[in-house]
């Protein structure tokens, strides 16, 4: 009688722990689904189907009106978000290993200033930056170019923070000793020892940087005034802001949201164990 | 200007006092270069795309541009000593975007922040079938840029578009409306990362912990509150300053929906004040001590939520 009731408790508290999960599953996806439902809908469908229906399959219509728009500049906004979110993240993710491992494991004059700078670097909110940062660019001349955007955002101190944690858990110093008897310099030993060692933590600087500039705003918002160097978050507010007055900017405005979106998804999906077991890394200090 | 970036580039590379690292031989000079080597760059980086600009607004806030005499000059920079803080502070406008963003911390954080600690202790401490797909789903919003999550939002909450405007007990794009509607969007966006930082955490609470807790007789949530939360309380209390520091930075949100509802002013939060101020009126004075106020109150911020942290665990 006691062990029905205990199991029928234990039954009712655990269909209490999946509703929980279920709601925050469906506050999570739903507005994904309409994002793809929507891009699938005619401008006319749009307004006349349930929001989570299909309508008439449009897809097709509306990624080649989104690629035809102003002679295919949503594609050169993808190529700018891949090289400002590629190439930015891909030397970034370097830029910082190497410093957190020096941080970490190497000794140096101001070692410990440095990254009591950096963690304070963590904290300084972007907004404070961006009118500086476009003055001194408009004085180097270089406002409304690709350095503009692709410098400042290489800078991430964050990511030199999580690197120091990954050097300090994950490369043990006689593994450094040795490589120094061998005779390998310094940097040589950061490439070949330390920085494999550090390849979880490396990927997940990699990811987490590359999400932040993929998805960065206000910099570019700022710097950029020629939409050939768009990045594809600038071009799609430029064209939301222009929905009231043209309705016919929703649809590209909804496809073009759906094709940026993918690929980030896609990444985090495929590089799901990658970024768990580097996360969880960074977690232990 | 000159002067602010010298200061800032010594204060940076400032020579320690340290002595050099006992190395024997001709390599020593080597050694000693090659960590420097390595943390170039980033203090490169550091030196000119933060500390430089951090001076140069500083040094900014502290003029004001006016028309010398008749005008016939142009006009120059004039050192105004408080008078740019002062304009900002008893701005009308500025008081409101306080607010705005005041309230609108205090709904998002707590909020925010409880649900992925509630999910992440659901994740970590209840039998649940496919814990890895709940995770990653809840996850997604993360991978979401803010301008395309504002963009879904506005268009949920459009009448005649979206389902929300008939569901919601609020008028999501009116006046009073659009301050839950920004909540549930930045929730929406944050939450599920949050969760799986909680949730990594958790995974680090030694096994034998709370094998101990079972055995004197603590239940699941006994366990979860008075063993698990106190354990991860250091990853909580980072997870607040960074939640706490993008809260009062909220900018693309309010500013995509402007698109969408006369509600939102130009401006609502301290960064569309700011950003108003620099690149729609070109008060550079009066930005720069705007966005320096800002800073501020993140550091001071900041600084509280880590001072509670340390002392409520000592």
């Amino acid at each position: 009688m006691n062990g029905a009731h205990r199991n029928g408790s234990r039954w009712t508290s655990r269909s209490a722990v999946h509703v929980v999960l279920v709601l925050a599953t469906l506050y999570s996806v739903l507005p994904l689904v309409w994002l793809v439902t929507s891009s699938t809908k005619s401008l006319g469908d749009f307004s006349t189907t349930g929001a989570f229906e299909l309508g008439e399959w449009n897809l097709g219509t509306n990624v080649g009106d989104l690629l035809a728009e102003e002679d295919g500049v949503f594609l050169h906004w993808a190529v700018n978000s891949l090289l400002y979110a590629g190439v930015g993240a891909l030397l970034g993710a370097l830029i910082c290993s190497a410093c957190g491992y020096a941080i970490a494991k190497l000794d140096f004059p101001g070692r410990r200033a440095l990254f009591a700078v950096t963690l304070t670097g963590v904290l300084v909110p972007t907004t404070a930056l961006a009118l500086p940062l476009y003055l001194l660019a408009s004085e180097l001349r270089i406002v409304d170019t690709f350095w503009a955007v692709f410098i400042p955002l290489l800078t991430n101190p964050f990511g030199v923070y999580l690197a120091r944690a990954y050097a300090e858990a994950a490369i043990p110093g006689e593994l450094l000793e040795a490589s120094r008897m061998d005779g390998a310099g310094e940097l040589r030993t950061f490439f070949t020892v330390a920085l494999p060692l550090m390849r979880p933590g490396v990927v997940t600087i990699l990811l987490f940087q590359f999400v932040g500039i993929w998805n960065n705003f206000f910099l570019p918002l700022v710097m950029l005034t020629d939409p050939k160097l768009f990045p594809i978050t600038l071009g799609l507010y430029q064209w939301s802001s222009r929905v009231t007055q043209f309705p016919s900017y929703t649809p590209l405005v909804i496809t073009g949201s759906l094709l940026a979106v993918v690929p980030l998804i896609v990444a985090f999906v495929v590089l799901q164990r990658q970024w768990r077991s580097g996360l969880a890394a960074g977690s232990v200090k | 200007m000159t002067v602010v970036t010298d200061r800032g580039d010594s204060s940076a590379r400032r020579p320690a006092p340290s002595p050099a690292p006992r190395r024997m031989g001709g390599r020593a000079g080597r050694a000693r270069l090659a960590p420097l080597l390595l943390v170039a760059p980033f203090a490169l980086l550091l030196l000119a795309t933060v500390l430089v600009p951090i001076g140069y607004a500083l040094y900014l806030s502290l003029f004001t541009e006016r028309l010398s005499g008749l005008g016939f000059s142009g006009p120059e920079d004039v050192f105004v000593w408080l008078s740019n803080y002062g304009a900002v502070l008893s701005d009308p406008a500025f008081a409101e975007s306080v607010w705005n963003v005041a309230r609108y911390a205090l709904v998002h954080v707590p909020l925010m922040l409880g649900a992925a600690l509630v999910l992440a202790l659901l994740l970590d401490g209840a039998v649940v079938w496919l814990r890895q797909v709940w995770s990653l789903a809840v996850f997604l919003p993360y991978a979401v840029p803010g301008v395309i999550a504002g963009l879904v939002w506005a268009y949920l909450f459009s009448p005649g578009i979206g389902p929300l405007n008939d569901v919601l007990p609020w008028d999501p794009l009116g006046s009073e409306g659009v301050l839950p509607s920004i909540v549930t969007m930045a929730t929406w966006q944050w939450m599920g990362y949050n969760m799986i930082i909680f949730y990594t955490a958790l995974r680090t609470v030694p096994r034998d912990v709370l094998e101990a807790a079972r055995i004197d007789g603590a239940g699941p949530v006994r366990t979860a509150l008075s063993v698990k939360v106190p354990i991860i309380r250091p990853t909580i209390f980072v997870a607040l300053v960074f939640t706490v520091i993008g809260s009062l930075q909220l900018f693309t949100e309010p500013l995509v929906l402007r698109s969408f509802t006369g509600s939102v002013t130009s401006t609502w939060t301290p960064s569309l004040y700011v950003y108003e101020a620099a690149f729609i009126t070109n008060d550079y004075g009066r930005a720069a001590a705007a966005s320096l106020l800002l800073a501020l109150a993140c550091a001071v911020l900041s600084a509280l939520v880590m001072r509670l942290s340390t002392r409520r665990s000592g």
